[in-house]
């Protein structure tokens, strides 16, 4: 099948506007017959589910979780970038249009970023008035910062936590769908299967995570909001439950993943304090615009970080890019830390670290703090404290967070963070309507591939979310649901409904019966530590190639050897975490195969055999100006297409932030 | 800080559904690292029951950085252990020394039936979220994000009020499993703004009847949720709501 992107003609600036005025539509009436199935709460799929019931589409709403409030969005805490301009610093929406291809390296679509850029400033408004409490000046208005890879302001705000604000307007919209009767909501349930008919998605198969029961769910399309799939590598600062489950069962019916490999490493996380860990947390990037990070000049240097004097300490990113300084993007800041601790330079009992300090911004509040309050003659003592009252504002609730976990309190010691996994740009291939390559089937948010090429911009990810809930898919689902008005939902007794259950059955089976002596966990921990060493911050063709072959035989003993206690028909979260290992062994492979392919290093994706002399990412743009997009065939055998991408107004360049 | 290792004795509350009757199991674990989490202690004795083929112990948990409010346990008589404004799995095991016996049980409500060991349903929050916790303006409705001011004190102590995050400690922690500072944060943060006033007394009304509908207690001001809230939610949306609720009644828009 040619990949057809469907970016409508015209210019960039108009492409969304004449598709929303020639996009067919649905009248309300025939809008009340046509049933859509959205799986996940997060913020692509809670505002989706919300924004088509209010339309009056009959939805049905299914999540992992025991309420649609926890989806992992709700984790998010730097912010939301809009094209507001509020600050008067020069934004527009072309310059978030810019810096968003830029920020992922040249390697996504013109149109969709374009797109998303456009409607990034209806966000802000639909989340104030349905009450999100975003930070404010004392003025009245909303208040910004900076994230990385942009030099205006434009970052909304609730202090650090952003996403969980957001997410909680968009379960409240969904639960007023809830009680208006357009939404049912399916908490604690799983998609396990996909059911086409006639080629199209025609509804899913769930399992009752308290019951163990399997159900039948139709519709007319099924839009997938089920997030990215981090938690390949075991160790991430996703949730324990996030999964690819619902997206890779959509895969090997048909539907092509795009970039797999390209994932991101997020700069600042809390290090890994030993075998035990069973998760990472994240450090918001916004405090980058604080903080600024450093190691010793010494190489394994033992003093505590007060005892190094200033002479002695190597503030790297402000040495190697000057113009950005700590903020620079999230793959050039984690290799830099990753180059410096390979060196020899890293800090803390494993070496593994690099530090994040507050010392100075403390410092630089204080003294504006006794300005405004006009203590001319202050001492050190009350600018520090007066400087520690603004820090504790803006971040108090991440330096707890911090100090919880590790024991030390960062006011007084600078942080120890490290790059850990925290983003997949890859996911399901979609069009410019979201579509993926199975007619009637979407998907929205981190689970599809489209806005962020081979790296993801801060504050970004929120952006995209509610951009594909609220303001993309009302329109381009109407443009293919004005073709089904005629089509009655199909009765669950249909066949293929029969057959996908009889799948999911036997798959379960299997896997209950392999009753094996190694449990899930030990497993997913070692698929996470091959791809971690060999599919993460660097890679190489060596390496990929025996990440292939040690996942292939991980899988095969993980068939074998694999024990989950308890039964089928009853609360087993044994049992649901075997089915998501699995499927995450299958994506390992196909990662390591995307990586192996793409020979060139761009964002998040860094082949130590393409770089510039400096260390830099080296892309091959004569070579892989493309999307690739993964045809599931069988085991272990995977087809690529390839969509070429065409710069019309942007001219990719070697991306410089120095 | 200095790490160690220590030997406890785990006091877990186990029951097979909301069925059966369930009873506390007693467990040992062995070289517990003062670095691991709460729940990360849980996992290992989990794999070792797994080893040994027994059934491991259910719990609720998602997120791990305290923010998702699916973490659950009453550990030691006090939702979400002993640390101030500290979800389960943000509890690290320096908190406890070598010897220590930790009870671990449920939220024990009503209202919150267990569903398996200490997993609970708390769907009550959804419903009641869905009878008027919400501001009811459809996608593509709003003005400019900046043409409604809001000063700055306001948005700050909605957004204080925004921060719950729904675990339910509220109702664990209170002798008359009472929602109401559950009920009264997203009350409170919804009639701080401007945007949330125009339904603000008939949300406080719908929403109370349905808190009532799902059979949680009466409050009487004791206090012990804002005590043991993990977000430190305060009691001044209680006095919020009703006055809100109050305003119903005046108005004639409540019954009584």
């Amino acid at each position: 099948m040619a990949l057809n992107s469907k970016i409508p003609n015209g210019s960039l600036e108009k492409k969304w506007t004449d598709y929303k005025s020639t996009c067919k539509l649905v009248n309300p009436s025939n809008k009340r017959q046509i049933e859509i199935i959205v799986v996940g709460t997060g913020l692509a799929g809670a505002s989706a589910a919300a924004a088509l019931g209010e339309l009056g589409y009959k939805v049905k709403a299914f999540c992992y979780q025991d309420s649609p409030r926890r989806a992992h969005s709700i984790a998010a805490q730097g912010g939301i970038n809009a094209a507001k301009n509020y600050q008067n610093d020069g934004d527009s929406t072309y310059r978030l249009f810019y810096d968003t291809i830029k920020g992922g390296d040249y390697r996504a679509r013109e149109g969709n970023v374009y797109r998303l850029a456009e409607v990034s400033a209806a966000i802000i408004d639909q989340c104030v008035a349905q009450g999100v409490p975003f930070a404010r000046e004392y003025g009245g208005v909303l208040s910004n910062r900076s994230f990385g890879g942009t030099q205006v302001q434009r970052t909304f705000y609730a202090a650090g936590q952003t996403g969980q604000q957001l997410l909680i307007g968009a379960y409240q919209a969904l639960q007023r769908q809830v009680s208006l009767g357009t939404v049912t909501m399916y908490s604690r349930h799983e998609m396990l299967e996909l059911v086409k008919i006639d080629g199209k998605a025609r509804g899913i198969i769930a399992r009752n995570l308290v019951t163990g029961e399997l159900e039948r769910h139709f519709g007319h399309a099924v839009l997938l909001c089920t997030g990215g799939y981090g938690n390949v590598f075991y160790l991430s600062t996703n949730a324990m439950g996030c999964n690819v489950t619902a997206a890779w069962k959509a895969h090997k019916q048909g539907a092509y993943f795009g970039n797999p490999c390209f994932t991101q490493i997020h700069p600042t996380c809390i290090p890994v304090s030993g075998d035990h860990q069973s998760k990472l947390t994240l450090m918001s990037e916004s405090l980058r615009n604080d903080g600024r990070i450093w190691v010793s000049k010494v190489k394994a240097d033992t003093r505590k970080p007060g005892d190094i004097p200033e002479e002695e300490r190597d503030y790297y990113l402000e040495r190697r890019y000057p113009a950005f300084g700590n903020l620079v993007p999230r793959d050039v800041a984690s290799r830099a830390a990753k180059e410096r601790c390979d060196a020899g330079y890293g800090v803390g009992a494993s070496r593994q670290a690099v530090y994040l300090d507050f010392a100075f911004a403390i410092n630089r509040y204080g003294k504006i703090e006794v300005h405004k309050q006009g203590l001319a003659n202050a001492d050190q003592g009350t600018i520090r404290k007066l400087g520690m009252e603004v820090v504790k504002e803006k971040y108090g609730n991440l330096f707890e967070m911090y100090e919880k976990i590790t024991g030390e309190d960062p006011y007084q010691v600078p942080m120890r963070i490290y790059p850990a996994v925290h983003y997949t740009m890859g996911g399901l291939w979609v069009d410019y309507e979201l579509a993926t390559t199975v007619p009637n089937l979407y998907a929205l948010g981190e689970c599809n591939f489209s806005d962020h090429g081979a790296n993801r911009l801060g504050a970004s990810a929120l952006m995209q979310g509610l951009a594909d809930g609220y303001f993309v898919i009302p329109y381009t689902l109407g443009n293919a649901m004005a073709d089904e008005i005629r089509n009655k939902p199909v009765p669950t007794d249909h066949p293929a409904f029969v057959e996908a259950e009889k799948l999911v059955q036997s798959r379960i089976d299997k896997l209950m019966g392999v009753n094996g002596t190694e449990s899930v966990e030990s497993f997913h921990k070692r698929l996470g530590k091959i791809m971690w060493d060999k599919c993460g911050m660097a890679r190489n063709a060596e390496g990929l190639k025996e990440a292939i072959t040690e996942i292939r035989a991980l899988r095969q003993e993980f068939w074998n050897n694999v024990r989950i206690p308890g039964e089928v028909g009853e609360f087993n979260p044994e049992l649901d975490k075997a089915g998501r290992v699995a499927d995450f062994m299958e994506l390992g492979e196909l990662m390591c195969m995307d990586a192996l392919n793409r020979e060139e290093s761009c964002g998040g994706h860094f082949r130590e055999e393409y770089q510039t002399e400096e260390g830099e990412a080296l892309r091959q743009d004569d070579k892989f100006m493309y999307v690739s997009a993964w045809e599931f065939k069988g085991e272990s055998d995977f087809y690529m297409h390839k969509e070429n991408l065409e710069y019309e107004v942007v001219h990719p360049s070697q991306r410089s932030y120095k | 800080m200095e790490h160690y290792n220590m030997n406890l004795t785990l006091k877990v509350w186990k029951q097979k559904n909301c069925k059966t009757k369930g009873a506390f199991e007693t467990y040992q674990v062995q070289n517990i690292s003062s670095e691991m989490s709460f729940l990360e202690m849980f996992d290992i004795l989990n794999e070792r029951l797994i080893a040994e083929g027994k059934e491991p112990i259910a719990f609720d948990h998602d997120c791990r950085e305290g923010i998702c409010g699916t973490c659950s346990m009453f550990i030691n008589g006090r939702a979400h252990g002993p640390w101030h404004q500290t979800t389960t799995c943000q509890l690290h095991m320096r908190e406890y020394k070598d010897g220590d016996t930790i009870v671990v049980e449920p939220w024990r409500s009503h209202s919150f039936p267990v569903i398996k060991d200490l997993v609970v349903d708390r769907t009550a929050f959804d419903r009641i979220i869905s009878a008027g916790g919400f501001i009811s303006v459809n996608t593509g409705n709003a003005v400019d994000a900046n043409a409604v001011l809001v000063p700055k004190d306001d948005a700050d102590d909605s957004f204080a009020a925004a921060s719950c995050i729904g675990c339910g400690a509220c109702v664990a922690a209170c002798p008359n499993a009472s929602a109401m500072l559950f009920v009264s944060a997203k009350v409170s943060q919804l009639a701080l703004l401007p945007q949330g006033r125009p339904e603000a007394t008939t949300r406080a009304l719908n929403m109370v009847k349905q808190m009532d509908q799902e059979g949680f207690g009466s409050c009487t001001n004791i206090g012990a949720c804002e005590a043991e809230c993990p977000k430190g939610i305060s009691l001044e949306n209680i006095a919020r709501l009703n006055r809100e609720y109050l305003g119903s009644v005046f108005t004639g828009k409540a019954s009584s």
